[in-house]
């Protein structure tokens, strides 16, 4: 008898949370889209907000995502891969190895509020960059820097040993043999956390917020004014609008792009990852 | 080459010196001016009247840590229990990318969705003057976790060796005893390390929560608006004036969260570390 009533609670308590969990995501994605769908249009996605019209538009947030992508991925992927191969193919000291290991998975485990401090002492004041997109993106490859490092070396060691000995025993120097054999084979894990990386850069906003600015307005991105530049991407913007403004229904809207992009970044890592574990 | 690889290494190393030696060097200085012990016993904080204690912010943080732990442990391992063994292959394969896509959803979605759902139902449900609250940000929180705590502990599940679980089965015991008592006990280090890894995100967490607590620095209670570590930092970092006491008093309570933060990290890797020896 007290095995029985032990086997269906423990079913109950199985299935219930599983079903909570499930229930969970179900009610998130059909809120979300229920309240926000209905705001999106083309108009909303290619016009910046406007006064005069009564209009909201999110183009200025979406290039400011696109600017701080692109530019601390394009920091912190020379320096992310360069430490993974340094980690796994040049490395002798284990000490040394043990320190940057930790150091990157103290990097991970630290919250975004205090790389938010971080680049408003350094980047913002010390450096003088100001509120930017340029500090924003520079303390954002801080802390997407220990994912890249990651997976990349997480590729690098899949890589068969036998390659290295072969082009080695051809006569091939060590770096024509990273750069011709080992790199080329792995390029599906350095791919993979990129899409990470990206997805954790859509994703932040208490970093983006303090370093990179609010202003939901356009920005200039001519060469000469680069640098000045200063506004909010899609999550600070979404904040802005929930919580100074009180506007529902575009924060709504811009939740449900930041959904759309969420699962295309998921689904590409894990379609990648996959193709990684076959090969 | 070689040179240029070890260089990229360092940077790594590097960076995080930069980012312990800029929190030190900024965070001392208002716990000088204010005391160690004001500012972190003071019972008040308020800029306006300088007053400067941390102890509403730090009791609201474990508060609330543990309250999301209390929640999102139990669902997020029986969720796990059942995505490793109990679970039909095809469910699964449709829970498990639910799993990872609720670990993907920027803080600021949750926060919106929690102001606009919870908070409101809160106000109702409790009668209450405003839903803003600790409980809300528990409840935020709890979610907030569930991935980390059910991806990590599934992992540790899966290990666990075919013949024990077979071991069990063929003596008598029922699947589900086998799951709850041969293989979370042979697993346990890995769901420690799972509740460890979601008290670490959930102590960090400031963006979700800053748009349900109410952040008003009271001292904790369920219903009542609080402010979180992290709040305490993010609320006042764009209002605060440059070189102020207020400024320099935020950058102190940064510094006191990056010690809380280390020491979990600290914990976590001797956790860890405990399994692989195992």
């Amino acid at each position: 008898m007290r095995r029985k009533l032990y086997e269906i609670a423990g079913r109950v308590l199985l299935y219930g949370c599983a079903a909570i969990t499930g229930s969970l995501l179900l009610f998130l994605i059909g809120y979300i889209l229920y309240r926000g769908l209905g705001g999106i249009s083309w108009q909303f996605l290619s016009t910046a907000e406007s006064v005069i019209h009564g209009t909201v538009g999110i183009l200025p947030a979406i290039q400011n995502t696109v600017f701080v992508i692109v530019v601390s991925l394009l920091v912190s992927i020379p320096l992310g891969v360069g430490a993974a191969v340094y980690l796994t193919e040049y490395a002798r000291n284990r000490r040394f190895v043990a320190a940057i290991e930790f150091a990157s998975e103290t990097l991970a485990g630290i919250p975004s509020i205090i790389y938010a401090l971080v680049g408003v002492i350094v980047f913002c004041t010390a450096l003088q960059l100001q509120k930017t997109l340029l500090s924003g993106a520079l303390t954002l490859v801080i802390m997407i820097l220990p994912t890249i490092i990651r997976s990349t070396q997480e590729s690098l060691k899949t890589v068969p040993q036998s390659y290295r000995e072969g082009a080695l025993g051809l006569g091939s120097g060590k770096w024509h043999m990273i750069r011709t054999v080992v790199l080329p084979s792995s390029v599906d894990g350095i791919v993979t956390g990129c899409i990470l990386a990206v997805g954790r850069v859509v994703g932040e906003s208490a970093v983006l917020m303090y370093t990179a600015g609010m202003s939901t307005a356009m920005q200039n991105f001519s060469l000469d004014r680069i640098a000045g530049a200063s506004g909010a991407t899609l999550t600070v913007a979404l904040y802005h609008y929930a919580k100074e403004n009180a506007d529902f229904a575009v924060a709504f809207s811009i939740a449900t792009i930041l959904l759309i992009l969420t699962v295309v970044l998921n689904f590409s890592a894990s379609f990648l990852g996959r193709k990684l574990k076959r090969s | 080459m070689q040179i240029l690889f070890t260089l990229c290494g360092l940077v790594a190393v590097g960076f995080v010196l930069l980012i312990t030696v800029y929190l030190v060097l900024s965070g001392i200085p208002a716990i000088r001016q204010i005391g160690l012990f004001p500012f972190l016993f003071g019972k008040t904080w308020s800029a306006s009247q300088d007053e400067y204690g941390i102890l509403p912010l730090i009791l609201t943080s474990i508060y609330g840590t543990a309250g999301a732990i209390v929640i999102g442990v139990p669902i997020g391992f029986f969720t796990a229990v059942f995505l490793a063994k109990a679970a039909p292959k095809r469910l699964a394969a449709l829970l498990r990318p639910a799993v990872s896509l609720l670990a993907g959803i920027p803080s600021v979605v949750y926060g919106l969705v929690g102001m606009c759902v919870l908070v409101p139902a809160l106000r109702n449900w409790l009668h209450l003057p405003a839903g803003d609250s600790l409980l809300a940000a528990i409840l935020v929180l709890a979610v907030m976790i569930l991935p980390s705590i059910i991806s990590l502990s599934e992992t540790a599940l899966e290990a666990v060796p075919r013949e024990y679980e077979e071991a069990s089965l063929a003596l008598g015991a029922t699947e589900l005893e086998t799951y709850f008592r041969v293989s979370a006990p042979a697993a346990k280090s890995g769901i420690a390390a799972a509740v460890v890894l979601g008290i670490g995100r959930a102590i960090g967490e400031a963006m979700a929560i800053m748009m349900v607590a109410g952040n008003v620095a009271n001292m904790p209670a369920l219903t009542r608006s609080v402010r979180f570590l992290t709040t305490g930092i993010s609320i006042e970092l764009n209002y605060s004036q440059d070189g102020s006491l207020q400024r320099q008093a935020l950058f102190s309570i940064g510094l006191v969260l990056f010690l809380f933060i280390m020491l979990i990290n600290g914990f976590l890797n001797l956790v860890l570390k405990r399994e692989r020896e195992e």
